[in-house]
């Protein structure tokens, strides 16, 4: 049986989808069987981000609604033979999204898969809540500025509350991923600095992901950052984050406060 | 925000509770206020000036269909003063506003159909009037509350007793006790104390960032806070009618 993964996040623009495609494609570059799964019904990203928007036939919501079966739906990608996307539908809306339709689904896709990533859309309603009801682990991406931290907290009651996980009495394991860490503007102290939002936040670090042209140009050319440079700065804190959700204890390194060598190099890439 | 306060006095803001009777109603709707009507039919005048909640918890029903169902109890004349276990998206300033953290007491007896026969035409007011008062909760200790996990935004709190906070209280959360409130952590959000009328409760917290603090109805906002206190263990209370602040030794 594979593990359940949401990403979420409460605030849009966080760095959610990114964060899925660049977390599915290091755990499936170790040749792990890998779905990620968009559930931004509606305004759908996550197909752009991994380069698979002319692939798109059958989605989600077709799914749920029986007219196509999973296999049908499922893209897989063309770098990465064991990574797998299944996507949003962009004509609907997020009523189409039913709460036994979502399990008969994630069921479906944990019993394939060895990681079932479910790409969370932005807010509180219906569509976030389905995404994180099957979670096993939730990753809650957050940016360290307060408006983000005060919505990852909300989001962390409701993991608490609103999961089969929860209902159920157990507790759902948690993990913050810090993005869009701009080291300068922690210097100058226009952000918050980690050990607050970790403060705030309490639950464990899963890594920090540097600002980076890097992230950007990925996207613009359809492929997980993981995929596009491996050797970037933010794909090196995307791989140490995948470890560290395998279980490995490896220290997490603040950008910006490693001086030397390293610390010009991805001073540099981060420009 | 162009008024300018001339008197200083302070609203207070308190706390209540009341026993209200829970409706649950069950699809289909149709079916379920036959029965209701049958029960009105018997006990006229069941429902009069009676605070009603409607529980709609778990019921696969939108807005629209929620509106209906209030619609019609209107006309039975059922008010309906607050709706539980709705989703936010089916609640609107149409509707009666969700309410939250109910505790049940025992079922609200339905009266002997007796009287409502005697009195058969239009007094459904005076038949009302004449109805038992509602059994009262059962009033014991009031119980204490001990969380061990942090408040998160958005969570609400509440207890009849004290409260006990082993983490912190965040940014948009509250957390309201009839008693005390004792906070390890940081307290970020709101804090209410006393609100059943308890002058003599206070608030602790281990760092103090708070949004609202509140005893007994009255209440200081983090601008009003004493600058020196802010991040520092502190602890409020009231002498008379003043809010006091002060650090934990």
């Amino acid at each position: 049986m594979g593990k359940v993964i949401v990403v979420t996040s409460g605030k849009g623009g966080v760095g959610k989808t990114t964060s899925s495609a660049a977390l599915g494609a290091a755990l499936a570059q170790n040749g792990d069987k890998v779905v990620v799964v968009d559930f931004d019904v509606g305004l759908r990203n996550l197909d752009l981000v991994m380069g698979a928007e002319r692939r798109v036939v059958y989605d989600l919501v077709n799914v749920i609604q029986g007219e196509a079966k999973l296999t049908q739906a499922l893209i897989r990608d063309k770098r990465l033979e064991s990574l797998y996307l299944l996507p949003a539908s962009q004509t609907r809306d997020k009523d189409n999204l039913t709460a036994e339709g979502v399990e008969k689904v994630v069921g479906a896709l944990r019993t394939h898969f060895d990681w079932v990533i479910c790409d969370s859309p932005a807010g509180i309603e219906r569509g976030a809540t389905l995404a994180m009801r099957h979670a096993d682990v939730a990753i809650v991406v957050t940016n360290p500025e307060v408006s983000s931290v005060r919505d990852s907290d909300r989001i962390i009651g409701l993991l608490d509350s609103k999961t089969a996980k929860a209902e159920a009495g157990e507790r759902i394991e948690k993990h913050l991923l810090l993005t869009r860490y701009d080291p300068a503007r922690a210097e100058r102290g226009d952000m918050l600095k980690v050990d607050d939002v970790l403060e705030i936040l309490s639950i464990p670090l899963l890594g920090i992901i540097p600002e980076s042209m890097d992230v950007l140009r990925a996207s613009n050319i359809g492929s997980p950052v993981t995929l596009a440079d491996e050797r970037s700065a933010p794909a090196i804190a995307y791989f140490d984050a995948v470890r560290r959700l395998r279980g490995e204890s490896i220290p997490v390194t603040i950008p910006g406060e490693k001086r030397g060598f390293f610390g010009k190099f991805f001073g540099r890439k981060a420009a | 925000m162009t008024a300018v306060l001339t008197q200083p006095r302070p609203i207070r803001l308190k706390g209540r509770s009341y026993l209200a009777l829970t409706l649950t109603p069950e699809l289909p709707f149709e079916d379920w206020l036959v029965r209701l009507d049958d029960l009105a039919g018997r006990s006229a005048g069941f429902f009069l000036r009676r605070p009603v909640v409607l529980d709609v918890e778990g019921l696969e029903i939108d807005r629209a269909q929620l509106r209906d169902l209030v619609g019609k109890l209107g006309t039975r004349n059922v008010r309906i003063m607050g709706i539980e276990g709705a989703r936010p998206s089916m609640l609107g300033a149409d509707l009666p506003p969700a309410m939250s953290g109910g505790k049940a007491t025992g079922d609200i007896e339905e009266p002997a159909a007796a009287p409502a026969k005697e009195a058969p035409a239009p007094a459904p007011v005076e038949s009302a009037a004449e109805m038992p008062a509602a059994p009262l909760p059962t009033t014991g200790a009031p119980t204490s509350l001990v969380v061990t996990q942090p408040v998160r935004s958005g969570q609400s709190l509440f207890s009849e007793g004290d409260i006990t906070i082993l983490g912190s209280v965040a940014s948009g959360a509250e957390v309201i006790a009839g008693g005390s409130i004792h906070i390890y952590g940081t307290l970020r959000g709101r804090a209410m104390a006393g609100t059943l009328g308890n002058a003599a409760a206070r608030i602790f917290c281990r760092k103090l960032e708070a949004e609202m603090v509140a005893i007994d109805g009255f209440y200081k906002t983090a601008e009003d806070l004493e600058p020196g206190l802010r991040g520092k263990p502190a602890q409020f209370w009231l002498e008379g009618e003043t809010f006091t602040a002060g650090s934990i030794a």
